[in-house]
């Protein structure tokens, strides 16, 4: 479903230093700079399939799910999606594919996301068949009813983006670019947003694409993901394996009947959170086995856990690493 | 075309809501539109002690009052639009939908109309009560005034779409723009009316598209030609149109290349 084959992005952008004197200099002389914003990048995806793209801000995850909808020319490289190349925006393209933005809305300000709903069936030329089924299915899954007819400035920030997913899924495209859907929203809203991308994932067979800085988001949707740093993919697989390969380390989550003294938990492994009757330890994967033994044997225990670490700080190990190499 | 043709009244209906919910904002902009009665009443004043090349108080009034009516019945405001929404990076959006943005923005600024006939009609009644005589009284030119005013009106817009899509690449237009509204207040005939302009400035402005976005439609209205050479202006006028859609087009898709979405 989408093709990527040694992808590059350069922005030109004009630089100077501050001040009134590099102002009037840069009046007769503009110095100019190419930023690599995306560089060399190849991947695939399959139709159906939910990938995550992670990355720290400006490592050019943006910039290519501008390219795969069209929005911008690669500088060089091949791009497909759904058989066609995004850049000659044909319409039988914009007809398959969505791009949600969590920062940008398409819902008219002014106006009640019902009169943005009807300009967009009228856009898509939506059968006004599969526009009610449609209208009814998203008013359900996203409990829309009482917004509709509110004017979009007077929404919250959480209800807005509800409407933002249901207009720009209305003509039920095959291809979603999800640019930080959640940011912002409270926890029951995220928890809303992703279980809604999913039921249309599963429901339609839609291919998903996911950009996000909630790692939750990405650990309940995505099981592939895809890391690029500094415009290049350095990672692409397995959301476990990545976290395998970041950190073999496991934590052991305990909880005990009474407090225990800090040694007592250094035995098993290096500790991460020592509270009371609660503990959190680190060990190495080969370790675990007979860490876990000893736990059970040598500790008053109520509750044991074993969890991988989070995924923010795999993350934050992963890009570390990438700067330090 | 079956297609745009379903999809243009919904895109009309949406420009309209839009405009009926910026009323306020709206009429005070239609307000600001007021320099023709300022030139009326300097002319007016000169015209007091006879006729300035042509021209009585009478003409004057008509002339200025019919600028005012065609100023308001053709306004466009997409540069400002295409500026914002570039700069904001909000025209990605509009990208991503399956028509072209600049047909979307006619609708918008088309849908206003109405609106703009909450003044357009008490300066209509103003100008057939102060300066019936001076009025043409050829049912022909009233005829030619309805797609003179539309062609006048799509001028307007495809050079405002033209430079805006200069934003495209330098993320700003509106200079730009400002700069060939001081060409156009002057060539279009908005200030002055042409025939008081000397002879040599007169003869490149009448072939510069300037007039067909004003005046050729006000001399219409002043039955200022006979029916075959309004035919003659009117044809000349749409060939402009043509020409300035080419145009709209090629730099609209040259634009796109160098289009950076910056921004979210």
């Amino acid at each position: 479903m989408i093709e990527v084959d040694r992808l590059r992005k350069w922005y030109r952008v004009h630089r100077r230093a501050p001040g009134l004197g590099a102002a009037l200099r840069s009046l007769f002389h503009r110095a100019y700079e190419d930023v690599k914003a995306v560089e060399d990048v190849s991947f695939s995806i399959s139709a159906g399939e939910r990938v995550g793209f992670l990355g720290p801000n400006g490592a050019g995850k943006t910039t290519t799910l501008k390219v795969l909808s069209g929005l911008l020319y690669p500088t060089e490289g091949r791009v497909s999606v759904a058989g066609f190349l995004p850049q000659e925006r044909a319409r039988g393209f914009l007809a398959q594919i969505t791009l949600v933005m969590g920062q940008k809305q398409q819902l008219l300000w002014d106006l009640p996301p019902s009169e943005t709903f009807l300009l967009n069936r009228a856009i898509y030329d939506i059968p006004r068949k599969q526009y009610d089924a449609t209208m009814a299915e998203l008013t359900e899954l996203l409990e829309l009813g009482p917004l509709l007819g509110k004017p979009a400035r007077q929404l919250s920030l959480g209800e807005r983006m509800k409407c933002e997913l249901a207009v720009a899924l209305l003509h039920r495209p095959k291809v979603l670019f999800l640019d930080e859907p959640t940011i912002g929203l409270d926890v029951s809203m995220q928890a809303t947003v992703r279980g809604f991308v999913r039921a249309y994932n599963e429901r339609f067979g839609a291919t998903v694409l996911l950009t996000s800085h909630y790692m939750e988001d990405v650990a309940a949707l995505c099981p592939r993901v895809m890391v690029i740093d500094k415009g290049r993919l350095i990672y692409d697989g397995g959301l476990s394996d990545l976290v395998r390969r970041v950190r073999p380390d496991k934590r052991m989550l305990l909880r005990l009947s009474r407090p225990v003294e800090r040694r007592d938990l250094e035995a098993l492994g290096s500790v991460i959170e020592h509270r009371d009757a609660e503990a959190i330890v680190q060990v190495s994967q080969d370790a675990l086995q007979p860490a876990v033994a000893r736990a059970l044997s040598s500790l008053p225990l109520t509750d044991l856990t074993v969890e991988d670490p989070p995924l923010e700080e795999v993350m934050r190990d992963l890009f570390a690493q990438g700067r330090a190499a | 075309m079956t297609r745009l043709l379903r999809l243009y009244p919904q895109l009309l209906r949406t420009g309209f809501a839009e405009a009926v919910a910026y009323r306020a904002e709206f009429l005070i902009w239609m307000f600001s539109t007021n320099m023709p009665l300022v030139m009326l009443a300097i002319w007016a004043a000169a015209a007091r002690s006879g006729p300035v090349s042509g021209y009585s108080q009478e003409g004057f009034a008509a002339y200025y009052l019919a600028t005012l009516l065609v100023r308001l019945m053709t306004g466009a405001w997409v540069v400002w639009e295409m500026t914002m929404e570039i700069r904001q990076g909000t025209l990605a959006l509009r990208l991503l939908r399956p028509i072209h943005p600049l047909l979307q923005w006619s609708a918008d600024n088309l849908a206003a109309i109405p609106m703009r006939g909450v003044v357009a009609i008490p300066v209509a009644a103003i100008l057939l009560y102060v300066a019936r005589s001076e009025l043409s009284h050829d049912w022909f030119s009233w005829l030619l005034l309805f797609p003179a005013l539309l062609g006048a009106w799509l001028l307007y817009f495809l050079v405002q779409a033209i430079i805006g899509t200069f934003a495209l690449r330098f993320e700003s237009a509106a200079s730009l723009f400002d700069a060939w509204l001081g060409f156009s207040n002057i060539l279009s005939g908005y200030l002055v009316p042409l025939d008081l302009f000397p002879r040599a400035v007169r003869s490149v402005a009448v072939v510069l598209p300037f007039r067909f976005q004003l005046s050729f439609p006000v001399e219409l209205m002043l039955g200022r030609w006979s029916r075959g050479e309004a035919l003659e202006l009117l044809v000349a006028q749409w060939a402009y149109v043509l020409l300035f859609l080419g145009l709209a087009r090629v730099a609209w898709r040259s634009g796109l290349r160098h289009y950076a979405a910056y921004g979210g």
